[in-house]
This record gives C-alpha cells, structure tokens and sequence, in this order.
C-alpha cells in the first residue's frame, strides 16, 4: 500500500519548503560570500511560494491524507499561510540585524525556513506521532537560533534554559500522550475522540491523569502561568531577531497545539481541560499583566505582556465551542501581527551593535521619525485593546465567547487586568511622545523595503480593527 | 511463565539500580557506563515483549555508538571533574523525594492494569518476523513521520555545525587553493652553508682530549 500521489499534493506546501529549504542552504554554500543576497532572496520566494501553493488549496474539502498522519482543512491552511506571511516578515526584519551583528547569514535564514516548516507540520498533524515530530522539528531549530551570537554568554544562557524547558516539557506531553495512548489503544486524533466516547465512565480518570500533563506541556509551550519563568529569560536573553521569530510564529504553532490536541482529540472530556485551562488562563492574565508594570527592560515587558496575552487567547478555547475557537485562532493571528510589530520596531531600531533594552531608549522615538512612532503607537494602543485597533476586536470576540458560556466571571476579571494592562502600553507611548529624546538626530530604518513592510505591518493593526469582517470570517469557517 | 517473571524482576531491578546509580554518580565515566547498562536491562525486558528487531536495535545503536561517542566526548573534554555544586543534590533530596512519594501514590492509584485493557496482548508463531512487520509500515503507513523525523536530523545536523564551526580560533579547515598553489620556493629554502672539513677528533662534543703539539 504505497502512499497515494494525491496525499503527495495534499503536503505540497511542506514538500515545497523543504526542497526550497535544501536549495537554499547549497546555494548560499556555494555563492562564497558571507551575506548572499541569493540567501535572503531564496527564502523569501520559498516563503511566498509556500502562501501561494495554500492559498490556491485553499478551497479544497478537509482531507485526511498519509494513514491518517495529516490533515488538510481550513485551520491548518489559515494556520500555514499565517506562519510563512509572518516568517517572511521576520526574515525581512532581521537582514540588517544579522549583517550588523556578524550572525551567521545563512544559517540564520535555513534554520528559520526549517523551523516554519515544523509549524506547518504541527499544524496539519492529524496524529499524536506527527504532532510530536512536528513539534520537535519546530523548536529544535529555535534553540540553535538563539545561540547562534556568539559574542556574549547571555545567548548562550537564554538557549540553555529554553532547551531544558522545551525538552522537560516535550516529555511532559510525550508522557500524557502515552496515557491516552494507553487508554485509547490509538494515536490517531479522530480514533482517540471517538474511543473516548465509548470508554465507560470509570476509564475516563487515566484520560484525565494523561490530560494534566498534555496540559501542562502545552502551558510551557504558550508560556502561560505556570509555566512561563522561561518566556522573561528567554525573549531578554536572546538575539532581538530571534526574540521576533521566537515571539510570533511559535505562537501559531502552539494554537494549532492546543486545537489538536483539546478541540479535536479530546471533546468528550471538555469539562476536565476546561478547568485546568480556566486556572492557566487566569493566573497568566493577572501575573503577566501585574509583572509587566514593573518591567524597565522593553523585551522584559512585551515577554510578560505575551503571558497574559496567551491568558486571553485561551479563553476562546475555554468556552469549548465552534465560536470560541474561531475567537482564539482570531486572537492568536492578530496578537502574532502585534508582536511581529513590536519585536520588529526594537530589532530593527537596534542600530552600531547596540540593542535596544530598555523602555527608556525609545524616549523621544516621536522627535526622531514620527512615523515609527505612530506605528509604535497603533501597536501599544491594539495591545491594550483600545478601539478600533485590531486588538480590541480580537478581546471583544473571546469575551463573548466566555460570556456566551456562562462563565461571566472570567470576562470580568480578564476586562479587569486589561485595564490594568494599558497602563504599562500607555507608559511606552508616552515615552515616545512626551519624554526629551537623548540625541536629536532623525533615525530611520535602513532600507526602503523595510519601512515599507512596517508600516504595511502597523497600518494592518488599524485596519484589521476597523474591517475585522475578512479574517473573522475566515476563522469562522475554519471550525 | 516463571522464568519469565524472574527475569523481568531481576533486569527491572537493574533497570531501576543503574539508572539511579547513573545520577548519583559524581564521575562521569561512570554514569555513561551506568546508562550503558540501563540500555542493556531495558533492552531485555522488550525481548520479554517479543520487541526482539528494537532490542537489539537498542544495543546497537544506543550502547555500539551513541554510548561509544558520548564517552570519547566525555574524555575528549575532559569532564570527570565535578564541577556542579556539592550538596545541591542532597539539599533537594528531601523535597524531592516527598514529591516523588506522592506522585508515586497518584500514579499507583490511577494507573492500573484495567485502564489500558483495550491494548490485549497477541500471541505470535515463533516465525513471526518483527523487521517485516515494521518494513511493512514504515514507508507506508508511517512515512510521513519518519520523513519529517529525517528532516529534524537534518536540523540537527545543520544546528551542531553552525553552532559548533563558528569560532575562528578552533576550526581546523583546510584551503585547499592555498595549498595546490603552493610552488617550490614557498617551502623549500636552500641555505648557503660554509663547508667545514673534518679535522681529526671534533672540538664540539667529543670527549676532552689532551693537549697536543707541545
């Protein structure tokens, strides 16, 4: 039983990737030079190529394809298509950060490529062993990334730390999914849902003792509360381009994580997760918004800041139904545009071999280049939530997903720490506009291209916020 | 059926005692050693399952190479000194072992044999070969993992040169231009030297001789 040719164009955005990926790395091998134009051109076409080939899949049928390995519906080709538009950003963000800082060109932008390549694995994983390698394949690269300067010990650090996380909590979801494993006799997400429902009401405790630590693999993959000491260190400790990448794509990835695993894998025992996630959800919204305050360190803050934002997000997956997870997916894409913004601004503000650390270094960002600092502006008002920003919307949609379920509680503390949120965004605007800048001289970004993809970057926020009808509407037909 | 208890008691009480013993282990040597023969004890109890290919797969490949290069690692780097903390593993032992105590209890009480009784056992012919039935699904049913998986060794690959080749001062690389260019004269040089004769016995390093031609 070979694997049918239909399967083969079925995974042709990941088999496009990776081919591209491969040329890429001989290509730049063999241009010689350290910083190949070809490096930076080849991957992007490879990440457009990608969005392409999805996007013209687009309107096929929800497919099973490999032996039930992977799925191709609509979440994992909003989900894929998501991943490379942001990943290509992010490449585009950091080429002069990596020829400033003598980072390693090429392997910076393959072992990026091959890191979206494991997102778009672990978005259209339909089993718990394609799940788990796309998973691996995802983050293995990200570790390598963060360690790739080697011009200080910090980088070192942040990727030792993220690597022993990652890999206690790669075992903490391999184990609970053992345990279902075991329960259900199965790996296949759609067997295990309906083996669960077949399972008398006695079996359900090793599904649950399996869930806890499914959950908990999961938290340290968003970095929620509990789990989070290591999104602070991390973001702080490493490469500010790296930060960009590890900030907004990843994010993706571990909502299509979460979606698999819970929403399709798990619906029978809904009300087990939901209270698990309820108590993640909360304590990361009132720890990351609290902690966030305090932070002088811009990284620091936007670390914290992504805390409660995944609080948020899971909330949309709390109330458990069709609307609520075409809230979160909505949620997740736009916080991933926010942060791609914010983390794209400081690295690319990031100039002569020094970083932008502190809140402070942006004082007077206004003085300097007004229209970055609108940018700036519309992205900290949209992560505050204010109206019509794109992140307003995006609140108002799990909101009324929780509402929607009766847990009117939940709305009100999240709408409560929000409020405490804006104070610590309203403290970077008013950084940028009302404080004395050090040095008066303009500051620009260091190429055309660039300032064009930012301010497409900024504007989107706004315009996201005010037209949310498209991409909503996307979301909703996902589920 | 009694032999086959014994066993399984014997190499899990091994299984456990190495494992232990390998993080107990202040030398490093010996705590490779120690994962060594977790392998072995592991390694028979799936002979025990009848998992013979992944056995043997598992001596070979975990203690033939994976075990052979972390200890040239291991002496190559020179890490047999201790360098973590004295006493931090016996300042968290007793934390930890109250909460290995109740994780234990938890586990002992959730998992028991009746929750995992979809998985029956199947009694296999003495022919049944294990290669063929894995051959049979590995490129088929289970290809899209393992090609993922190839590609994650991909990324390894990539991952450990490009972490591990970028200090200038520790690679040793040919440049092979350099050294097909490299004509006579570079590296060969013909001194002129003043020639010496031999007069009878040396004055330089014989043995002190006695005046002549009073």
């Amino acid at each position: 039983m070979p694997v049918p040719v239909s399967d083969l164009m079925l995974a042709a955005p990941q088999w496009f990737v990776l081919i591209m990926t491969c040329v890429t790395l001989l290509v730049s091998l063999w241009s010689g030079k350290k910083a190949s134009p070809w490096t930076y051109g080849l991957s992007q076409v490879t990440l457009l190529g990608a969005v392409v080939i999805t996007a013209l899949m687009y309107d096929q049928p929800r497919t099973v394809a490999f032996y039930g390995n992977m799925i191709f519906d609509k979440i994992s080709a909003l989900l894929t298509i998501f991943v490379c538009v942001i990943t290509a950003f992010v490449l585009l963000y950091s080429r002069d950060y990596l020829k400033q800082h003598k980072m390693a060109y090429t392997e910076y932008h393959v072992l990026t490529l091959f890191s979206a390549l494991g997102m778009m694995v672990l978005v259209s994983s339909y089993s718990f062993i394609s799940l788990y390698v796309g998973l691996e394949l995802f983050t293995l690269p990200l570790y390598a990334l963060i360690a790739l300067r080697r011009d200080a010990a910090v980088f070192a650090e942040a990727s030792m730390k993220y690597f022993v996380m990652g890999a206690m909590a790669s075992g903490m979801l391999l184990y609970g999914l053992s345990m279902l494993y075991g329960a259900t006799g199965t790996v296949d997400i759609p067997s295990i849902a309906s083996a669960i429902v077949g399972l008398p009401q006695g079996q359900h405790l090793i599904i649950v003792f399996g869930l806890v630590f499914v959950l908990a693999g999961i938290a340290f993959k968003l970095g929620a509360v509990p789990f989070h000491m290591w999104v602070p260190d991390v973001y702080d400790g490493s490469p500010n381009t790296v930060t960009l990448m590890i900030a907004t794509g990843p994010k993706i990835a571990a909502f299509g994580l979460v979606v698999r695993l819970l929403a399709e894998a798990l619906p029978d025992v809904h009300v087990a997760w939901q209270h698990g996630l309820i108590l993640i959800a909360v304590l990361s919204i009132v720890l990351g918004n609290i902690v966030a305050i305090v932070q002088t360190n811009i990284k620091r803050m936007l670390a914290y800041s992504s805390i409660a934002h995944m609080g948020y997000m899971l909330l949309g997956i709390i109330a458990g139904t069709a609307s609520g997870y075409s809230a979160s997916m909505f949620y997740t894409l736009i916080y991933a545009i926010m942060s791609l913004a914010a983390f794209g601004l400081v690295s690319m503000l990031s100039r002569d071999g020094v970083d932008i650390q502190r809140i402070e270094d942006l004082r007077g960002l206004n003085a300097r280049n007004p229209w970055l600092a609108f940018m700036m502006l519309l992205v900290m008002f949209s992560m505050a939530g204010v109206p019509p920003l794109a992140g307003f919307m995006a609140k108002i949609a799990v909101l009324e997903a929780v509402i929607s379920v009766g847990q009117v509680w939940l709305a009100v503390v999240a709408l409560l720490f929000a409020i405490v949120g804006a104070y610590y965004y309203l403290r970077v605007v008013k950084v940028m506009y009302f404080d004395e800048p050090i040095k008066k001289t303009d500051i620009e970004l260091p190429s055309m291209d660039m300032r064009v993809a930012m301010t497409i970057n900024g504007l989107s926020v706004l315009i996201l916020g005010m037209f949310p009808a498209v991409l909503m509407g996307l979301c909703r037909a996902a589920f | 059926m009694y032999i086959e208890s014994l066993v399984f008691v014997v190499f899990s009480v091994m299984l456990i005692g190495s494992a232990l013993a390998m993080i107990v282990s202040r030398n490093t040597i010996y705590s490779a050693l120690f994962l060594v023969a977790c392998f072995v004890a592991s390694s028979v109890l799936w002979l025990l399952l009848e998992a013979e290919f992944l056995a043997l797969i598992l001596i070979f490949v975990y203690v033939g190479a994976v075990m052979t290069l972390f200890l040239f690692v291991v002496m190559l780097l020179n890490m047999d000194i201790v360098s973590h903390e004295k006493g931090a593993f016996v300042r968290y032992l007793p934390v930890g072992i109250v909460l290995m105590l109740g994780m234990l209890a938890l586990m002992m009480y959730v998992i028991s044999p009746t929750h995992f009784a979809v998985l029956t056992s199947v009694q296999h012919p003495a022919d049944y070969s294990n290669i063929k039935a894995l051959g049979a699904v590995l490129y088929t049913q289970y290809a899209y993992p393992v090609e993922v998986t190839s590609v994650i060794l991909l990324v390894a690959i990539i991952a450990a040169v490009s972490l591990a080749a970028r200090h200038k001062g520790n690679r040793r690389s040919q440049n092979i231009d350099v050294q097909l260019a490299a004509t006579k004269g570079d590296r060969l040089q013909v001194l002129k030297m003043p020639s010496e004769k031999f007069s009878g016995a040396s004055d330089i390093g014989g043995p002190e001789q006695p005046a002549r031609g009073e």
